[in-house]
C-alpha cells in the first residue's frame, strides 16, 4: 500500500505528516522523493545507511566514426546535439532517451553514464528510510525518483509513505504515479487554496484516489476547508496550529513519538486513510 | 561574406530581436552582393535547447559573422566550433548595425550569459 503525501507549495507540512504517519504505522517504509531538499532523514536519523549513486545515460561521440549525416541532430527533440564541423553533445540538455544512439547509422554514438545524485537506505526502529538526493544544479530529479520507487522492498505489503516534492510538475507526477492513495496537505490561506487546487487537478488528471489533511488550523475561517466542502472532497483530518507541535517539528523531533496526544492525532489520520482505501477497493471491485 | 542577425520582422527596416535563440526570424545578409534572405527560426517553439538549434541554423547557412545583442553559452559553443565570430549590436536598427559592422565599429560580444535556464556552461 503506497500513500503519497503532496502539496502545491512548500512548507505546508508534507514532511511533518509523512514522517509522523510512518512513525505511527506499526512497520513502514518512508520514501523521501523531495530530492532537491530531502529532510525526512533528519527526523528519523537512520542507521546502517547504504548509499548508491544514480546515473543517467548520455551520448558519447566517436569523432572518427561520425560522418556528419546529422540524423541524430534531427532526431533529438531536446536539441541536445548540434553539428558544427564535428558533433557536439550537450550533456545537461540530454533527457537520456537513447534515440540518438539508435538512429546513428555509423555506430558513432555510444552511451556513457553521468552521475546526477544518489539514494540512501537506512533503518530507524521499525521504519525503513529511503532518501533521494539530487546533485545541485541538475535539471531533473525524475531518474532518482524512478530508482527510489523501483527499489526492491522486502516489506512491500507493509505501509509505504511517499514524501513528494512540492508543486505539480513532472517530478511530482513521477512520485504519485503508482500511489494507491494521495494525501493533499493544505494550509488555511488563500495561497494554500490556490496551491491545493493545483494538486487537486493533478490527482484527478492521474486518476488517483485522494483526500485532504488541513494543517495549521485556527479557530474561524478556513478557505482550504471551504474549498473541500464546496467540491465534496474527503477531509481526512485536521492538524491544529500549535506552537508545541511547531517547536518539536522545527527541532527535527517526531511529534508522534513525543506525546500521546500527537500520536493519537496522526493515528486518527492514518485510520481515516485506511478506511478510505478500503472504501476505494470495495468500490473498484 | 555572410552575416546573420536575429530580427523581429522580415524586412531590412526591422529592429534587431532582443533574443538570439527565440528570435522569430534571422536575416542572412551578404556584405558583398548586398543580398538578403529571411529565415524562420525553427527553434522558437522548442521546449529546451533553443539556442543550440538556432545556432545550428546559422552554422548551416555558411555564415561567417553573427550580430546579436546577447548569446547564451550553449549557442556560443556551437558557433565557436564553426568558427563564427559574434559581434554585439549597439543600436535597435538592423541597417545601422550592418553599417556599423562594415566600417568596423561593432565590438566583439564578450559577455556570454549562462542561458536563461541556467543549463549552459560546463
Amino acid at each position: 500500500m503506497r500513500t503519497a503525501v503532496l502539496s502545491g507549495k512548500g512548507g505546508t507540512g508534507k514532511t511533518l505528516l509523512a514522517v509522523n504517519l510512518a512513525a505511527v504505522a506499526k512497520t513502514a517504509t518512508y520514501i523521501d522523493c523531495d530530492v532537491e531538499e530531502p529532510n525526512g532523514h533528519l527526523f528519523f536519523k537512520p542507521e546502517d545507511v547504504q548509499e548508491e549513486e544514480v546515473v543517467v545515460k548520455i551520448p558519447q561521440v566517436d569523432k572518427e566514426r561520425c560522418n556528419g549525416c546529422r540524423k541524430c541532430v534531427e532526431f533529438c527533440n531536446f536539441n541536445a546535439l548540434a553539428y558544427a564541423k564535428e558533433l557536439i553533445a550537450f550533456e545537461e540538455i540530454c533527457h537520456s532517451c537513447g534515440g540518438c544512439v539508435m538512429v546513428c547509422p555509423e555506430k558513432a554514438l555510444t552511451e556513457k553514464e553521468r552521475v546526477i545524485g544518489k539514494i540512501q537506505k537506512g533503518t530507524a526502529g521499525h521504519v525503513r528510510i529511503y532518501t533521494g538526493i539530487l546533485n545541485t544544479g541538475e535539471p531533473s530529479g525524475v531518474p532518482i525518483i524512478k530508482k527510489l520507487l523501483a527499489e526492491e522492498n522486502p516489506e512491500a505489503n507493509k505501509r509505504v509513505f511517499i514524501d513528494c516534492p512540492p508543486g505539480s510538475a513532472c517530478i511530482v507526477m513521477e512520485s504519485i504515479k503508482d500511489a494507491d492513495y494521495c494525501i493533499l496537505v493544505a494550509e488555511p490561506t488563500l495561497f494554500g487554496v490556490h496551491n491545493l487546487n493545483m494538486v487537486y487537478e493533478l490527482v484527478q488528471l492521474l486518476k488517483r484516489p485522494f483526500g485532504v489533511v488541513l494543517n495549521k488550523c485556527l479557530e474561524g475561517e478556513n478557505p482550504a476547508k471551504e474549498f473541500c466542502l464546496e467540491r465534496n472532497i474527503k477531509i481526512l483530518g485536521r492538524i491544529p496550529f500549535d506552537q508545541e507541535l511547531g517547536r518539536l517539528n522545527s527541532n527535527a523531533r517526531i511529534a508522534a513519538g513525543e506525546s500521546e496526544e500527537y500520536a493519537a492525532l496522526f493515528a486518527d489520520i492514518l485510520e481515516a486513510v485506511r478506511r478510505e482505501v478500503r472504501h476505494e477497493t470495495v468500490a473498484d471491485s | 561574406m555572410k552575416i546573420a542577425i536575429p530580427v523581429d520582422e522580415k524586412t531590412l527596416e526591422s529592429n534587431v530581436c532582443a533574443f538570439f535563440g527565440r528570435t522569430p526570424y534571422f536575416l542572412i545578409y551578404d556584405i558583398e552582393t548586398k543580398e538578403s534572405i529571411f529565415l524562420d527560426n525553427g527553434a522558437v517553439a522548442s521546449t529546451g535547447g533553443a539556442g543550440i538549434k538556432a545556432a545550428q541554423t546559422i552554422v548551416d547557412h555558411n555564415v561567417s559573422v553573427l550580430l546579436t545583442p546577447r548569446c547564451g553559452e550553449n549557442a556560443a559553443a556551437v558557433l565557436k566550433a564553426a568558427e563564427i565570430k559574434i559581434y554585439k549590436t549597439t543600436s535597435p536598427s538592423v541597417k545601422d548595425n550592418i553599417e556599423a559592422f562594415t566600417v568596423g565599429k561593432l565590438p566583439l560580444l564578450d559577455e556570454i550569459h549562462a542561458g536563461f535556464h541556467k543549463r549552459g556552461g560546463r
